[in-house]
């Protein structure tokens, strides 16, 4: 019988390798921008405008309009086209934008106004403090629910520290990497990066449940096999169900990354990402760390094969 | 047991039939008129503000943070911005108080979001209008001169129609005024002819005026710019209720000038001097004395309430509490409509992919998944179109199933508990799902999900048949023994999809919480979907086709 389980310590280190350059990202961030993630408008406040000139049009130009209109701290930049700029400023006046973009139109010709938000200091704020309660909270929740869900098998403690640190695992990969998208390619955490860090929690949870259940229904029908044989057998078992499951999200969600719309490719990309980290660390962080915690030993002996 | 099995099926089918029908694009609707019974729906699908295009705003109350907030303030605010919203022509607009101090105004497919701002932002115009020896009643809609002002030399006249209305540069200068001497603080008094109850919550609502006849044009003598304040009192000796006004220094000498010049001194015919908010009358006293020291009281028949509420209307315009734009997010049309085209898209391309999948790895109890999979999601989108009576009929069903075949108590208990919360969302009016983006991102993502259930109960199975157990032992105890997991499973989703939703309530869009409602939904139906119909198409292949699958394990999956 193969054993996963055996060759934990390569997991651990895939794991690690995993992580540290999104931790690096995020201890930068920290740093320069005082948050693990660059933050949208949706949590800092502050105006974002989306323009399509009928010809293209210089960024600097269109920033100076707006500085002379008192937004100093204001950045453009072109997106999909050098017609299309999206303008990032502090909280925005529905008048002063009104103002603004009459001038725009003066002076560079007719103006399409894609989309427009403006978001106050005193809303970002609450919506910040709104979703680390949420975090907090699903993270509660679940241990709560697996502990409950397990109270049955012996030393249930375990099975649910092991389901969190699998979730931590999962909550570090994605972030992490978002982290670096950030500071590369100028991603910004909104209400949905949340959304989907949230979603990517309960299903971390879900893909580790199917498998500790498996092992609980193991142990009284094994009994006289070492753990280390039980838990490995179990995890044959539902491997290939995690991985088919697996499979058919990751359709789903590469369909949407392709297809989908702009605004959501973010989104997607988080719970791709996610997701995939969810199963991972289902079937190789959190169930050998149980045999970790069970046997002691990091590194597996190899066992020869009992029928 | 079979013949039961196939009784399921009928239901089965039924329901997909009536999920075909709501769904269909031009589905003709439920219009039944039966006795007292009667059912007006139109089946379509709500699209969201980011789909449609169209106006978000979030308006806080504009006041210190440690002042108390009367709740009925905030409620006749909503009340009263919802009215102006209606002017404005916007097809299902949504006006509604979030906590106690904000408002939520979402105006979808509005073609002039700036206008619309306008329009919500704007305090209302309070006006005193010369309404000479008429007596103007309640609610009566007038045309002023404003912003041509009395005291700049307007006077209330009779236009014929297609007359302009003269303006300041053309009249001629104002005659001098009589000295002011009485210096009693006189009243306004209000004929008791209007009793408490007519002096109602003025609404400024348009009312289109095409006139025939010449119209008369009233001269507005002050504006609530020359108001200081307003507050309500009452009469010790008469016990009676009213507002007492204070005015502006350059209102207080408009006011001494009109006073005297038109006081009437309580003898006919009185003298009116009309009060309008938004060109609608909500008071018409008349001038009993000169008033020259600014300080003037409007009494009648009022209750405190009454006073109250006009007293707050005279201060703050029509709006009861400032308000200011915390929020706003405009979405232009095109790009919404591009996020329709590009979901649809994606949608269907994930599910083709899921459904091949299926169909290639577990071949004939895949195919049968499949179809439970399509049913699954007629379910949903009938739901998102007709809201909380396909819910009824789901939970109906599953209890129906319970009762067919009495092994596993779940659907009984998960029909149950559906049925309870359908009655729940019945109250609340839960008419459908309104289709944001991300609300499709959560279905479409359910839709891949959805096929978890059916794997756990397949590999189960094969399972079970590589332990030597019979063809429809096998399949029943996959099912059976599969349950565990898949109840666990899905409430750990549920559990997130409750904590998203209250994450999106207090952000105040609609956004977060379309994803966590039809993510919610999705595990919901599918619960229900993937084992119990899964179940019904696979006893009923088994009886027509067992023998063959006994000899063709291939074709079983296996």
């Amino acid at each position: 019988m193969f054993s996963i389980v055996e060759k934990r310590h390569w997991y651990f280190l895939l794991s690690a390798l995993i992580i540290i350059p999104g931790l690096v990202a995020m201890i930068y961030s920290i740093v320069v921008f005082g948050s693990p993630v660059k933050l949208s408008i949706d949590f800092t406040g502050g105006a974002l405008l989306e323009l399509r000139f009928d010809r293209p049009v210089q960024p600097a130009q269109v920033r100076q309009v707006f500085v002379e209109n008192e937004y100093l701290g204001t950045t453009v930049q072109t997106t999909s086209d050098d017609q299309t700029v999206l303008i990032r400023s502090k909280t925005m006046d529905p008048a002063d934008k009104e103002r603004i973009i009459g001038e725009l139109e003066t002076q560079f010709g007719p103006v399409e106004e894609l989309r427009f938000e403006s978001v106050g200091p005193a809303v970002g704020a609450e919506v910040t403090r709104t979703a680390a309660v949420a975090v907090a909270v699903a993270a509660l929740f679940i241990l709560a629910f697996i502990i409950f869900a397990f109270r049955k098998v012996p030393k249930a403690f375990r099975y649910g520290v092991c389901a969190i640190a699998a979730m931590i695992h999962d909550i570090l990969v994605t972030v992490g990497l978002f982290s670096l998208a950030g500071l590369l390619l100028n991603w910004e955490a909104d209400a949905l990066f949340l959304t989907a860090v949230l979603t990517v929690i309960g299903f971390s949870v879900q893909d580790t449940i199917v498998v500790f259940d498996r092992i609980r229904e193991n142990i009284p029908r094994r009994r006289g096999e070492p753990y280390e044989t039980i838990v490995n057998r179990s995890l044959l078992e539902t491997i290939h169900r995690s991985l088919a499951t697996q499979l058919n999200a990751i359709f789903v969600l590469i369909a949407l990354l392709i297809f989908g719309g702009a605004t959501m490719k973010q989104f997607v990309a988080v719970l791709l990402v996610g997701l995939m980290s969810g199963t991972y660390s289902s079937i190789f962080n959190a169930v050998p760390l149980l045999v970790v915690w069970e046997t002691g030993k990091l590194i597996g002996r190899p066992r020869r094969a009992t029928a | 047991m079979k013949g039961r099995n196939t009784v399921l099926l009928i239901a089965i089918v039924i329901l997909a039939l009536i999920a075909i029908y709501i769904i269909l694009p031009n589905s003709p609707g439920l219009h039944i008129e039966l006795g007292p019974i009667k059912i007006d729906r139109d089946f379509e699908i709500r699209q969201g503000l980011d789909l449609q295009g169209g106006l978000q705003v979030l308006l806080e109350a504009d006041l210190p943070a440690d002042e108390e907030l009367d709740a009925g303030a905030l409620d006749q605010a909503a009340t009263i911005i919802g009215n102006r919203v209606n002017a404005l022509g916007v097809v299902e607009p949504l006006v509604q108080t979030q906590g106690s101090r904000r408002i939520i105004v979402e105006l979808p497919g509005v073609q002039d979001p700036d206008v619309a701002i306008a329009t919500i932002q704007e305090t209302s115009l309070l006006e005193f209008i010369d309404a000479g020896y008429e007596f103007l009643p309640l609610g009566t809609t007038v045309q002023t001169t404003y912003p041509f002002l009395w005291s700049e030399g307007a006077t209330t006249s009779d236009l014929a129609p297609g007359e302009v209305l003269p303006t300041p540069s053309s009249q001629a200068p104002l005659t001098a005024t009589t000295p002011l001497s009485s210096t009693e603080g006189l009243t306004l008094e209000v004929p008791s002819v209007i009793t408490g109850a007519e002096v109602s919550e003025p609404v400024p609502t348009p009312v289109p005026t095409e006139p025939a006849a010449p119209t008369r044009v009233y001269a507005t003598v002050l504006t609530g710019q020359h108001l200081k304040s307003a507050n309500p009192y009452r009469d010790p000796n008469t016990g009676q209720f009213g507002v007492d006004l204070e005015l502006t220094e350059e209102g207080t000498a408009i006011f001494a000038d009109f006073t005297t010049q038109h006081a009437d001194y309580d003898q006919s015919p009185f003298y009116y001097l009309s009060i309008a908010l938004d060109k609608e009358i909500v008071s018409s006293p008349h001038i009993v004395n000169p008033i020259p020291e600014g300080r003037a009281q409007i009494s009648g028949d009022f209750s405190l309430e009454e006073v109250d509420r006009l007293a707050i209307q005279l201060r703050y315009g029509a709006l009861p509490v400032p308000l200011r734009v915390e929020t706003i997010r405009t979405i232009g049309p095109t790009l919404g409509q591009d996020s329709v085209q590009s979901s649809i898209q994606a949608g269907t391309v994930g599910l083709v992919i899921v459904l091949l999948f299926m169909l290639i790895y577990y071949r004939m109890p895949g195919l049968l998944a499949d179809l439970a999979l399509i049913f699954y999601g007629l379910l949903n989108l009938a739901v998102y179109e007709a809201g909380w009576p396909v819910l009824l009929l789901i939970s109906l069903l599953m209890i129906f199933s319970y009762l067919m075949d009495r092994e596993d108590v779940w659907p009984l208990l998960l029909g149950s508990g559906l049925l309870i919360l359908t009655f729940v969302f019945a109250t609340a009016g839960f008419a459908g799902v309104t289709l944001t983006l991300p609300a499709i991102t959560g279905f479409i993502l359910s839709t891949g999900m959805a096929v978890d259930a059916n794997i756990l109960v397949f590999e189960r199975m094969k399972e079970e048949l590589r332990a030597g157990r019979s063809l429809e032992s096998a399949m029943e105890a996959g099912f059976s023994r599969a349950w565990t997991s898949i109840r666990d499973s899905n409430i750990s989703t549920l559990i997130t999809c409750g904590i998203l939703y209250y994450f999106g309530s207090t952000f105040g869009a609609g956004a977060v919480r379309g994803f966590a409602i039809t993510l919610a939904l999705g595990v919901v139906i599918n619960m229900f979907t993937a084992i119990t119909v899964t179940r019904t198409f696979m006893r009923m292949a088994f009886r027509w086709l067992g023998e063959k699958l006994k000899t063709n394990k291939f074709l079983l999956g296996a």
